[in-house]
């Protein structure tokens, strides 16, 4: 258990940047999402953390103290990887006990361990089982009960719930909490669903190309996106150019009322609002609304809960969620109702 | 159609294989055996009699073409495991090229290469020395040995020496522990590979060992084209021996990971 610090981490290969300046802090006892599509840098990133590659520049602390002289074996930071979990020549039990026997722990000791460990993951009696003839979720209860085994000072988890199915996410997802939980580890995991890491994480650093985009607690990046991409990436494609000015922001549909400035100056900035907090106006109430834009239905895609609606707001593509009982067509005229409470403005990045 | 196919492969084991090994029991218990006898007019172990006194020199023969061979497996793994890992798990410039270089041995015509090496042996002292004849004999068996373990890194997940690493052990323990075990059935292929490049090799140490690293060829080479083929047989007994001897042992291990088999060709 330890806090985690990365100061300006930057990774090159070759042309390639994998990550740039990287500046992130975990608490102690904290669980952190890295999240980002394939290709952001996120892996590179707990690879580097774990000692598994050299940084191009900048430093990893643990406890504050630099890490980059301490080989992987000595370092701490134990790697539960998404594929090629368990070592396919050894028996669950070697598995798992493979750590305390790098660490010369006399075989009685270690079989306790062992035991008390595969209790810990809800595996009991497993010992004997050969790695390939365990479930997906069931190696992947191996591989943290091998890492956990070690009382590691960080645990890295790649794509914990890649590749389980609906029903054993969720199971997966209130083991590791638990675990995490009851032990106090500091644990971060690489993930490319945002609802895996908003589901899973304390807070959640997301980075798109290397570059950290925001770090945060899961529910700021619904509610409070920083840039356009986060917000994008978080499935929220609104977008309304303006220029603020107090309380409200001067658009090419009149003056939209605002209540929260993410404090802004006065100036040109981006308003934006999620699909699901916007309401459909009745037709009739143009005159004398507020905060109401008129729209054009482009698509109606039925999503379950609710329907998927492609509006055309001026130049602008939005989507908006609509109770699924609404009578909805291509090509419709509607009006719709920006809440000011939902309304979010964002820094113009352009 | 399953059925067929096997019982043909097994015949075309027995023919090719096993018939030849059979006459060449029958030709070295034969004591005289002339045309047009169908079997041999008279027995005898004249031949095993020449071949275990110390005059036909088949005991020296063995143990220094044993352990020539030994010695050229030991340094294939040590200079060709290495190689075959870069070339099996990384994409480079110039890749292509070096497995060029590398494989190019099995294309040039050994004689070719001798010849121009040879001098530089000598200049080396390395001519008609045991290590001249080794190096001369890693020409041929390295690339059998680099390829088939190329193909085995190329189907190699790195994340299990990675998992192990953050587990506590270092380098020497993961090889020993993860790496070891997980290329053990392609190891063990490309290791009898090479051991029987280097056993049947004849023009190299002939000419390189200069006569004075006398191996198991030599000796036989010259019954062959004797007249005795009663001791040619017995010799090329002794000769196949220790081939078969080693397929039979490692049939296990190449049994069980059909894919070590299977991967050789891939790359």
């Amino acid at each position: 258990m330890t806090t985690v610090q990365l100061n300006a981490l930057s990774k090159q290969f070759h042309a390639l940047e994998a990550v740039k300046q990287l500046d992130l802090e975990v608490a102690s006892g904290e669980l952190v999402a890295l999240l980002g599509p394939s290709g952001c840098g996120k892996t590179t990133t707990m690879r580097m953390i774990a000692g598994l590659l050299t940084p191009t520049s900048g430093d990893i602390l643990f406890g504050g103290r630099s890490v980059l002289a301490v080989p992987p074996e000595r370092r701490g930071a134990v790697m539960v990887f998404q594929k090629h979990l368990l070592f396919p020549h050894m028996n669950v039990a070697d598995n798992v006990g493979f750590g305390l026997k790098m660490r010369g722990i006399p075989k009685t000791e270690l079989d306790r361990r062992v035991s008390a460990m595969l209790d810990l993951v809800q595996l009991p009696g497993f010992e004997g089982r050969r790695a390939d003839s365990l479930s997906g979720g069931q190696q992947q209860r191996v591989a943290l009960a091998r890492a956990l085994i070690i009382e590691p000072q960080v645990l890295l988890l790649d794509e914990p719930l890649a590749n389980l199915d609906a029903n054993l996410r969720l199971e997966m997802r209130r083991l590791i909490r638990n675990l995490q939980q009851t032990l106090g580890i500091t644990m971060i995991f690489v993930t490319h669903d945002q609802e895996e890491a908003v589901m899973l994480a304390d807070r959640v650093a997301l980075m798109v190309g290397g570059v950290l985009h925001q770090y945060d607690e899961p529910r700021a990046f619904y509610e409070r996106p920083q840039s356009t991409t986060v917000a994008r990436f978080f499935r929220n494609e609104n977008f309304l150019a303006g220029v603020k000015r107090g309380n409200g922001v001067q658009t090419e549909f009149g003056r939209l009322e605002v209540q929260q400035s993410n404090g802004l100056a006065d100036g040109p900035v981006l308003l934006t609002i999620r699909p699901e907090h916007i309401q459909l106006a009745p037709t009739d109430s143009m005159a004398d609304a507020n905060n109401e834009l008129p729209a054009i239905v482009d698509a109606v895609t039925y999503m379950g809960g609710y329907l998927q609606l492609q509006m055309k707001v001026g130049k602008y593509a939005w989507t908006v969620h609509a109770p699924a009982n609404t009578k909805a067509q291509t090509g419709d005229q509607l009006t719709i109702h920006l809440p000011p409470a939902y309304l979010w403005l964002i820094a113009d990045d352009k | 159609m399953n059925r067929f196919l096997r019982g043909s492969a097994v015949t075309i084991l027995i023919v090719g294989v096993l018939l030849p090994i059979l006459s060449q029991v029958i030709w070295s218990f034969a004591g005289s055996w002339f045309f047009p006898a169908l079997w041999p007019q008279q027995w005898g172990v004249k031949a095993w009699r020449y071949l275990l006194s110390p005059s036909s020199q088949v005991g020296v023969a063995l143990w220094n073409s044993a352990l020539l061979a030994c010695t050229v497996v030991g340094l294939a793994v040590i200079i060709g495991l290495p190689a075959a890992r870069v070339l099996g798990l990384h994409h480079f410039r110039g890749k292509q090229w070096v497995t060029w270089l590398i494989t190019a041995p099995l294309f040039v015509p050994t004689l070719v290469v001798i010849m121009g090496i040879h001098i530089l042996f000598i200049r080396y002292n390395l001519a008609d020395t045991f290590m001249g004849v080794v190096l001369v004999h890693l020409i041929p068996a390295l690339p059998y040995f680099i390829l088939v373990m190329s193909s085995v890194f190329a189907n190699y997940a790195t994340e299990f020496e990675e998992t192990a690493r953050t587990l506590g052990a270092d380098p020497l323990r993961t090889f020993w522990y993860i790496t070891l075990p997980t290329i053990f059935p392609g190891l063990t292929v490309a290791m009898l590979f090479t051991f029987l490049v280097s056993w049947s090799q004849y023009i190299t140490t002939v000419l390189i060992g200069g006569g004075r690293v006398v191996s198991l060829p030599m000796i036989l080479f010259p019954f062959i084209s004797a007249t005795s083929h009663a001791n040619a047989a017995a010799v090329s007994l002794v000769f196949i021996f220790p081939a078969i001897l080693i397929l039979i042992l490692t049939s296990r291990t190449l049994g069980a990971s059909s894919d070590a088999m299977g991967s050789i060709g891939r790359v």
